[in-house]
């Protein structure tokens, strides 16, 4: 199956670019995505071992399973005010 | 009317959208950018968001509070982009009968969203460089 991962502000910059397609196999969870996006990406190497992360717009934690065409967001510590 | 956007905050139409008869107390919360002695010399601030999380979350936000607060009338803003130092980045109207319930509402509703917008935001010096502030 196919997501589409999104990164945000410092997580963005880390990354190198603001999204990009994963494709993993059926039932991943999203610590099963963050374990494949480090496999691919020097940048991803640098996030922290947890963060906040949203599937499809809702917070959610790393277990959540993911569906194809899920859209994954990795989310820096909130800051907004 | 977007929650989230890059447009000036208009407080005036915020005090418009939550007026009524009935309603005889309104409290406006504004929050600006901040240039204070533990800062560091900050001339501007970059606001980014998830935008399309952003905009739900601060409706849900907003639904909550009108269920607890059904008597209120709640309007709320959230601005992005670069903002200088003294630029409003975010207000909260809350008006009811009574001035306990608009104050409460406001405060909550500020709260709410400082904890659960997708929002970010990165500090420009007077020097020019930048920095990320995450808390």
């Amino acid at each position: 199956m196919t997501i589409t991962c999104r990164f945000f502000a410092r997580y963005a910059e880390l990354m190198g670019h603001d999204e990009l397609e994963l494709f993993l196999p059926p039932s991943a969870t999203v610590r099963d995505a963050i374990d494949a996006l480090r496999q691919r990406s020097g940048g991803a190497s640098a996030l922290p071992e947890t963060m906040l992360v949203a599937v499809n717009r809702e917070h959610t934690r790393e277990t959540h399973v993911l569906d194809d065409g899920d859209e994954l967001a990795f989310l820096p510590p909130l800051a907004g005010g | 009317m977007a929650l989230v956007g890059p447009e000036p905050i208009d407080i005036g139409s915020l005090i418009d959208e939550v007026s009524s008869l009935e309603r005889g107390g309104t409290v406006v919360f504004i929050g600006s950018v901040r240039r204070g002695p533990e800062d560091g010399p900050v001339a501007a601030i970059e606001y980014s968001a998830y935008e399309e999380m952003a905009e739900q979350e601060f409706g849900r936000i907003l639904t909550v509070a009108r269920d607890r607060w059904p008597a209120a009338g709640l309007a709320a803003r959230h601005r992005l982009g670069t903002l200088p130092t003294g630029t409003p980045s975010i207000a909260v109207a809350a008006s009811a009968p009574h001035r306990a319930d608009a104050f409460e509402a406001a405060r909550w509703v500020i709260e709410e969203a400082k904890r659960h917008l997708p929002i970010w935001k990165r500090e420009q010096f007077d020097d020019g460089t930048r920095s990320w502030r995450e808390a």
